[in-house]
């Protein structure tokens, strides 16, 4: 019964491994991308490049200027001497961001009135500019509630106590609130897809291309073992990845892993019937390698942009919302993460999952149904 | 030559094929019978490779019909394939799988038993004499080897049919030839061969022909019968300028037609008593040094371009309108 799909898996096997181009595709190039995407992919704003205009060069001025550079997120790399040489600095992109503290400052605060100090962002990248100002803000706020506190502290002697509230803020998931355990788990997904969607892509194409496939057609072979021996191995190498890929972003990256590693597998081969089947029907459709590449690159696009990858899909348009359920790395992200990071299980993801396995088997059955044992 | 002949495991039926407004197939009836080596001939984009592929199941009849082995094409093409081998005019094994594991691939798909799997490879191996290169990656070998690889492959079910699509393109002679006993050899076991080509000596080995021109078949019988259809006698004028020869004899009353041949020309004619001493004088005239022109028996070659030819002049008002 399974004669003809064992012979293609062989056959397909022998051709994957025997290439030494495609032994580096398949494994050293995912471990590569993880590495330097892992370094590379986050989103943490610190050590922003600032210049520090100071006019008045008091005792409040140089402490407010301290406190910037000790709270980590700013770098004075710069102290200028007048307004130009901001502006030089933020177009030449050597700043990102301006301090300038006005003549008078001291003497405005001693005098028990508010002083005003300016800050300059550059807004070209609006998240950082805002991710910035908002830094800037609660480090002058706090300066400035530092002073008021020593004020009071000195009228109305050392035993007063300020009556205050004090937030506790705690971060259920990712405590530290480090990026990359939010991303490199989603990089991951990414790179599954491509790999198996550019070789499944690739797969039939290139049989038509090189002319196999006409004399594949004439034998009696069913369309599914044709399909099916085409994708199994592709799946294989998706889970290699994920393997790979998973030990890399625990052991090197330490990522927290708290779901199951079994539901992990389970939701990968979920993911990887709706991946491999667009591919494969970007194949059977495709009349050449080119056309087949160009196609799958028109699925991956919008496919990553889409996913809430980087941008959260609770923020796009609401059709927009709609068309993102037909995109696998959407649920598999939702998926993904929630394994890493949160540690929750069937009971929460089974919506992803069922869906997954309903995009997965449609796709792959129109691909089946497409498939023909004809040439045109 | 009907198609109700018992024997026929070949059998077209008023096939047709067109793709857009183009008819690369234009309503063909012939039959095929059990181990005969059929030959089917024609200029590149005639239709021949459009109707083997209708008749493996590779492309679906625009109109029309035929079977294959007693299976229907039009509603069985999955049958067919189970019974027949096909060989395409583009090399079509895996360059990047050795000989024996393109052999041990079409065997799995094909289904072979365990034990006819061996003795089948074998076969395969010294049919090619691949023994010495069993562990060449296939992509390396000549093309003679590969072409007899690929013919190997795809009759290691032992089908009771070939179709073969220009086997012998860009192969070298030699190799032909051991090709073409082959072929001989299959057919004595009782194979069905049905061979596309445009060499006219491989058209000689065929038992029975079928010429097709612009998706039409324009003649169909044995060699002999072909050559003894050509009503036209056929005059054959050695000489050392043929180029301007040709220029002068193509005008000359009685003659029909003239193409370069060889070293020389052959010329169509009604009657070649009365055409010789035309000929001879014109090109005496024009001070060309020839042989003495002489009516010769026509060649399959001289049978086709003449066929060719006369299509042509019936058709060719019909096709420019058309265009």
């Amino acid at each position: 019964m399974f004669t003809r799909l064992k012979t293609m898996l062989i056959k397909e096997f022998i051709q994957i491994l025997r290439d030494p181009k495609m032994r580096a595709v398949i494994l050293i190039v995912p471990m590569v991308q993880i590495i330097i995407f892992g370094y590379a992919v986050n989103t943490d704003v610190k050590h922003i490049a600032t210049a520090i205009y100071d006019l008045d060069n008091s005792v409040p001025s140089r402490e407010l200027a301290a406190r910037l550079q000790q709270s980590g997120y700013f770098d004075l790399v710069a102290r200028v001497g007048t307004t130009d040489e901001i502006r030089d600095l933020i177009d030449h992109g050597r700043v990102k961001a301006a301090v300038q503290i006005n003549h008078g400052f001291a003497a405005t605060i001693d005098a028990g009135r508010t002083a005003p100090v300016q800050v300059i962002v550059d807004g070209s990248d609006s998240n950082t500019a805002r991710i910035v100002l908002s830094h800037a803000v609660k480090i002058a706020g706090n300066f400035s509630d530092q002073l008021l506190l020593e004020r009071e502290v000195r009228r109305r002697g050392a035993s007063w106590q300020p009556a205050e509230m004090a937030l506790q803020s705690r971060t259920w998931f990712n405590e530290n609130l480090e990026s990359r355990n939010y991303y490199v788990p989603g990089v991951m997904a990414q790179m599954v897809l491509i790999v198996t969607m550019m070789l499944s892509a690739m797969s039939v194409v290139r049989e038509k291309e090189i002319g196999t496939m006409e004399q594949i057609i004439v034998t009696p072979i069913r369309r599914w073992e044709f399909i099916l021996g085409k994708t199994l191995p592709f799946a294989l190498i998706g889970y290699l990845n994920v393997a790979m890929v998973t030990t890399l972003a625990v052991f090197w990256f330490d990522i927290p892993i708290r779901g199951s590693l079994l539901l992990l597998g389970a939701a990968t081969g979920v993911y990887l019937l709706s991946t491999l089947g667009f591919g494969l029907l970007i194949s059977t459709v495709s009349h050449s390698q080119q056309q087949a590449m160009m196609s799958a690159f028109m699925f991956m696009f919008p496919a990553m942009l889409l996913s809430g990858f980087a941008f959260p899909v609770e923020n796009m348009p609401e059709s927009i919302q709609y068309l993102t359920w037909i995109n696998p790395l959407r649920h598999y992200l939702v998926i993904i993460r929630g394994i890493f990071l949160k540690g929750v299980g069937m009971e929460v993801l089974w919506p992803q999952i069922v869906f997954l396995a309903l995009l997965g088997g449609s796709i792959l059955a129109t691909a089946v149904y497409r498939f023909r044992k004809t040439v045109s | 030559m009907t198609g109700t002949d018992s024997s026929a495991v070949v059998v077209l039926h008023d096939l047709e094929r067109r793709f857009g407004d183009f008819v690369a197939v234009n309503r063909i009836n012939l039959s095929v019978q059990r181990g005969e080596i059929f030959g089917f001939l024609g200029p590149n984009g005639a239709g021949k490779s459009t109707t083997i592929r209708m008749l493996c199941g590779l492309l679906t009849p625009s109109a029309g019909g035929g079977s294959v082995a007693g299976f229907d094409i039009n509603t069985a093409p999955e049958q067919i394939k189970e019974r027949i081998g096909y060989m395409s005019q583009k090399f079509s094994l895996y360059e990047d799988l050795t000989v024996e594991e393109n052999i041990d691939f079409y065997a799995g798909i094909y289904k072979l038993p365990t034990a006819r799997r061996e003795e089948r490879k074998r076969w395969v191996i010294a049919m090619a004499g691949l023994e010495e290169h069993r562990q060449s990656l296939t992509g390396t070998l000549s093309g003679g080897w590969k072409q007899r690889l690929a013919l190997g492959c795809a009759i290691i079910h032992e089908p009771p049919i070939i179709f073969l699509d220009e086997p012998t393109a860009g192969v070298d002679p030699i190799s032909r030839r051991s090709f073409w006993e082959l072929i001989y050899q299959l057919a004595d076991a009782g194979v069905t061969v049905f061979v596309t080509t445009h060499y006219m000596d491989e058209a000689e080995y065929c038992d029975c022909l079928g010429l097709i021109y612009r998706g039409e078949l324009i003649a169909l019988g044995t060699p002999e019968e072909l050559k003894g259809a050509m009503t036209e006698e056929l005059v054959e004028v050695a000489c050392e300028q043929p180029q301007e020869a040709l220029f002068i004899v193509e005008g000359l009353p009685g003659v029909q037609h003239a193409a370069l041949f060889g070293r020389g020309l052959h010329v169509v004619t009604a009657r070649a008593g009365e055409a010789i001493p035309v000929i001879a004088t014109a090109l005496t005239a024009a001070g060309l040094r020839t042989g003495q022109p002489e009516r010769i028996v026509p060649s399959l070659e001289d049978v086709f371009v003449s066929l060719i030819e006369a299509r042509d002049r019936q058709t060719a008002p019909q096709v420019e309108v058309a265009r």
